[in-house]
């Protein structure tokens, strides 16, 4: 049984059934067919999605699982969001770090408007309600990393709430088949992030780097409506493109820039919800699937061996490609939460609340913050959709892949070729030559001018497909591709130059 | 020179008649003939000459920073002070120095003021005798007064008069005493629950705790944050409005600090006090208010009475939920503000290191008196997820009505309360010490710890002497940033009461052969 694979359809309303039976695929998708997406505002009961896994072969009656998501955004901002230390990614250990973030005693809170405005736009672009007032609390816990004793954070009254992301995810078997789903969003709060301790095994010591420490972090609570792995990364990777269209945030997860927690628990569709774990620090999109996917796995196992599934916090060994519970959070932590009396409540006003002659720099104003959105990737994917006759599925493909929208939109610029074409070769040739080297957009040898011009000879047939092709060969770094080239050059010219000549020439331009 | 006033004094360095050096160095020469007061945890000497001699620069040139340039102040040593030892007469701050100023410091330096030192207190603030410190009780200057003496030789004879001193009331004792034995001109207390008016009231000295936001509690190390100001010890209410106006005001390092911009707080040399109306709050007659307290607060409100005042009895129907309100409240910040307190970044550090949880557990144990340690787990208990509810959001409203009360008294048309300070005068430390610092704290504190769950400026002004020959003090409250307006009624009120300056010159004589004070009993409140 633990060989078990488990592969994930997640569609339909609730009900979505995929099966463990060793590995296989049967019945994917096909049980249901209900792709329609979720709305909110179903009852209570069906807010819960629902994977039912069947144990075809024994005939055991189905499961359902039930994910989700605490995502700790960093919030890009040259300052923390209480002190006046400066944001950096990897600067030298305890070179940033205020009085207030060291937590010297008389030190006090004094919040930075940037954070706030960047918690605004993502509760706008999220569809939250942005509350007026909200409120700041200290939650208690003795951590080395966390001087002060306590977390400022905004447990009571956070600053949004009640928002929806919508997210895709491909369904059935072609990847064209795509399905749009949405996960309510509970709230978001603003809150310090901790230091670092960094552990020396050897010397048996643990040192601290309060760099991090005190950084402004925007905590994003996805209700659970989601139901396993594919749905939570899916989930993840939208949030991850708004908050980097906003600016709000890097989101870069393996720069700790997003950090996801998933809650994961199993139960029987129709009965009460089962007893949840927490994994915690998952770090990257592909990590979230899989762990998430395991600890469905594993609950379903253990609870169909008798045992029971403790209320715990498990951290995910990439390694392994397991969970484990996570020894330092073993018992309940009871945080002592208490209200921050060092920060009144935060107040932001709109247009029609605005105090009379208020100090602009004094005050927020969410209508102002709303006008100045910029634009958002479900915007942008309906433009490309629009414009370029792109199918959806191109569209995603295009905002996932870092860099490949810019890309893709310089070659438009340069080149005659039909959109379509255009599309095709980008998302075919071009991002299939990168994945086979294993680079990064911005990492590419072919520019995109090169690209656009190799198009504009295809588009005026100055070259044929084939030789086309031959060329991104080349550029994928296939030398006998060269020969072909200069095959058809000695066509094209009725044999009548010197292939020397020609290999000159063409190794000269495909170099360049 | 040293028994003047601020405003004197001040005078004399701008006329000329004594430099800011002479000054300090009489000052410094006083602290160590008085050294067994214990009011001064750190005593900055060269810091203060150096400072003194700045300013003395400052008067050649005429560059003058103004009325506290070149005087001698202190502070208690719970506000950080840049590379001065800040101790909070704590072990587990003891060696702490603070890599920047408090605002209120910083604001004090800024205007020349010269820093004689840090004073004694209850650690971290918590307690009412200023005896609960680690560097030992500070002793009342009343005790060794020529009025008080005079007093005991005529009732008890052959007693052992040094076992026999008082206390100062607390918890900022240090800078009560300070001011009371002439060590300085001003001081820097803090007041949560009346923590700088009763020492002043013990001491017979002006005690001011401003409007909550009036003053930057930046640097100020934590009580209660939402009841902590920075109250400030005088020896007249006008010097207590001199140093208001240097420290008021918006601070960008404290968010709860006022926005709007701060008036200067000058009080007019006479008042009027026929059109106000003088609240007396019924429920501020307790039993256990000795019969001289009360005599004097009814005798100071005939005199507003008869000056041509409203004086009315108004009711706090609250007030007697205030001690054990202000002790869930009190003790849940607590146990949340010195949760920081781990051994780690700054401070004390135990040896053990097997584990971080142990470190913890050794260094808070090793840290922390009993007082600080019931109070963080009275509040951790209170903040429990079960008992929230039931404490603290309870004691938060209680806290609320409370403030109603003042609130409704104020709109009622009512201008100041008029109440004791304290219960009694003070009391001999082995008598204080009978009792444990939790019942100590909830009785000594009953008439003054209302107002800082509300917020309100109040003032602690010396009426007169018992008749043991010890200061008694009454206590005025305004409404919230009316601290101007309170003052000038406290002023007005100084004036007719006539308080006696304290008469030093025995002890003095008797410690020190080479002390050369000029005539303290010659020195007198007066303008």
């Amino acid at each position: 049984m633990a060989a078990l694979m488990l592969r994930w359809s997640c569609l339909g309303k609730r009900w979505v059934l995929a099966c463990i039976d060793g590995g296989s695929r049967h019945g994917r998708g096909a049980a249901i067919g209900l792709t329609s997406r979720r709305k909110r505002g179903q009852s209570s009961v069906a807010q819960q999605p629902l994977i039912a896994v069947q144990k075809s072969r024994k005939g055991e009656h189905e499961w359902a699982a039930v994910v989700g998501l605490e995502i700790h955004a960093q919030i890009s901002s040259n300052s923390k969001l209480f002190s006046g230390s400066q944001v950096h990614f990897a600067a030298p250990p305890n070179s940033l770090v205020s009085f207030f973030d060291a937590s010297l005693p008389g030190t006090l809170p004094v919040l930075n408007r940037r954070c706030v405005e960047a918690a605004v736009m993502t509760g706008l672009a999220l569809n939250c309600r942005i509350n007026k007032k909200s409120l700041f609390d200290r939650k208690h816990y003795f951590y080395a990393d966390l001087p002060a004793g306590y977390q400022i954070t905004q447990q009571r009254l956070p600053i949004a709430v009640n928002g929806s992301l919508a997210y895709s995810v491909s369904v059935g078997k072609k990847p064209s088949q795509v399905s749009t789903r949405t996960v309510r969003i509970k709230q978001i709060q603003l809150e310090q992030d901790s230091g670092k301790s960094l552990h020396d095994e050897p010397r048996s010591q643990t040192l601290i780097d309060l760099n991090r420490a005190g950084v402004g972090l925007l905590e994003v609570v996805l209700e659970p409506d989601m139901s396993c792995g594919e749905e939570a990364a899916s989930a993840v990777r939208e949030l991850q493109l708004i908050l980097q269209a906003l600016g709000t945030s890097q989101a870069n997860m393996a720069e700790g820039q997003l950090r996801v927690d998933a809650n994961i628990s199993v139960h029987h569709p129709g009965e009460p919800l089962g007893v949840r774990t927490e994994v915690k620090n998952l770090n990257s999109a592909r990590f979230l699937a899989k762990a998430i996917d395991f600890e469905i796995k594993r609950q379903i196992h253990e609870l169909e061996n008798g045992r029971k599934i403790l209320n715990e916090t498990r951290s995910f060994d990439d390694k392994l490609g397991c969970t484990m519970p996570m020894r330092d959070k073993e018992g309940k932590q009871d945080y002592r939460f208490m209200p921050e009396p060092n920060l009144p409540p935060l107040l932001l006003y709109d247009t029609a609340s605005l105090p009379p002659g208020a100090d602009p720099q004094q005050v927020i104003n969410i209508d102002w913050i709303r006008e100045r959105l910029p634009e958002l990737p479900g915007k942008t994917r309906e433009k490309l959709i629009q414009q370029y006759g792109m199918l959806p599925e191109h569209s995603f493909t295009l905002l996932n892949e870092v860099g490949l929208l810019e890309f893709f939109q310089n070659v438009i610029k340069e080149t005659r070729a039909e959109p379509k074409k255009v599309t095709s070769w980008v998302l075919n040739i071009f991002l299939g030559f990168l994945k086979q080297q294993n680079l990064a957009v911005n990492e590419s040898p072919v520019t995109p001018s090169a690209l656009a011009e190799l198009l504009n000879l295809l588009d005026r047939k100055a070259i044929s497909s084939s030789a086309a092709r031959q060329v991104m060969d080349m550029k994928r770094g296939n030398p006998r591709a060269i020969n072909k080239l200069i095959g058809l050059v000695r066509k094209a010219t009725l044999s009548r130059a010197d292939p020397t000549v020609i290999k000159e020439i063409l190794e000269r331009k495909l170099s360049s | 020179m040293l028994g003047r006033t601020l405003r004197e004094v001040s005078t004399a360095l701008k006329q000329g008649h004594i430099t800011p050096t002479e000054l300090c160095q009489k000052c410094l020469s006083l602290i160590k003939k008085t050294k067994f007061l214990n009011a001064y945890i750190t005593v900055s000497e060269e810091v203060a000459l150096k400072q003194a001699e700045e300013s003395e620069k400052r008067y050649k040139k005429g560059h003058s920073l103004g009325d506290l340039d070149g005087i001698p102040v202190a502070v208690k040593d719970n506000f950080s002070t840049s590379s001065i030892e800040t101790t909070c007469a704590s072990n587990m701050l003891k060696g702490y120095v603070p890599p920047y100023n408090a605002t209120v410091v910083q604001k004090l330096l800024d205007k020349g003021a010269v820093l004689m030192g840090k004073t004694n207190l209850d650690e971290f603030a918590m307690g009412s005798g200023s005896t609960d410190g680690v560097f030992g009780p500070v002793k009342n200057p009343w005790s060794y007064s020529k009025q008080y003496r005079e007093k005991r030789k005529q009732k008890a004879h052959g007693e052992n008069e040094d076992s026999n001193w008082l206390i100062t009331g607390g918890s900022s004792g240090g800078s009560a005493a300070a001011v009371a034995a002439f060590t300085c001109f001003a001081a820097l207390g803090s007041d949560t629950g009346g923590s700088t008016r009763n020492p002043a009231a013990h001491c017979g000295v002006v005690g001011f705790k401003p409007s909550y936001g009036l003053v930057s509690r930046h640097g100020l190390i934590p009580l209660v944050n939402s009841m902590d100001v920075p109250g400030i010890l005088t020896r007249c209410v006008d010097d207590a409005a001199i140093v208001l106006g240097m420290l008021a005001g918006h601070d960008p390092k404290d968010s709860t600090t006022i926005q709007d911009p701060v008036k200067p707080f000058t009080l007019p040399t006479s008042a009027d006090v026929n059109k106000l109306c003088i609240g007396i709050p019924k429920e501020y007659l307790a039993p256990e208010l000795s019969s001289e307290v009360r005599s004097f607060w009814s005798k100071a409100a005939n005199l507003f009475e008869s000056e041509g005042a409203k004086v009315i009895e108004v009711s706090l129907p609250h007030t007697s939920y205030s001690i054990v309100c202000y002790h869930v409240l009190c003790t849940s910040e607590v146990a949340s503000n010195m949760a920081r307190f781990d051994g780690l970044e700054y401070g004390h550090r135990c040896d053990i290191n097997v584990s971080t949880e142990a470190m913890y557990a050794a260094t808070r144990r090793e840290g922390f008196n009993d007082v600080v340690r019931g109070r963080i787990l009275s509040g951790n208990f209170f903040l429990l997820k079960e008992n929230y509810e039931n404490y603290f959001i309870k004691a938060q409203k209680v806290r609320r009505l409370i403030a109603n009360d003042f609130v409704n008294v104020f709109n009622s048309g009512v201008d100041v309360l008029l109440t004791p300070t304290t219960l009694s005068e003070a009391v001999p430390y082995l008598e204080f010490i009978k009792e444990d610092n939790r019942t100590r704290s909830a009785q000594d504190d009953i008439f003054t710890q209302a107002v800082n769950m509300a917020g309100l400026p109040a003032v602690s002004v010396p009426v007169a002497l018992s008749n043991q020959g010890l200061p008694i003090g009454l206590q005025f409250i305004g409404r919230a940033f009316c601290d101007q307006q309170l003052l000038k009624i406290a002023k007005w009120f100084e004036k007719q009461v006539q308080f006696p300056v304290i008469q030093l010159q025995e002890l003095m004589d008797d410690c020190s052969s080479d002390f050369e004070i000029e005539k303290l009993s010659s020195v007198s409140l007066k303008q």
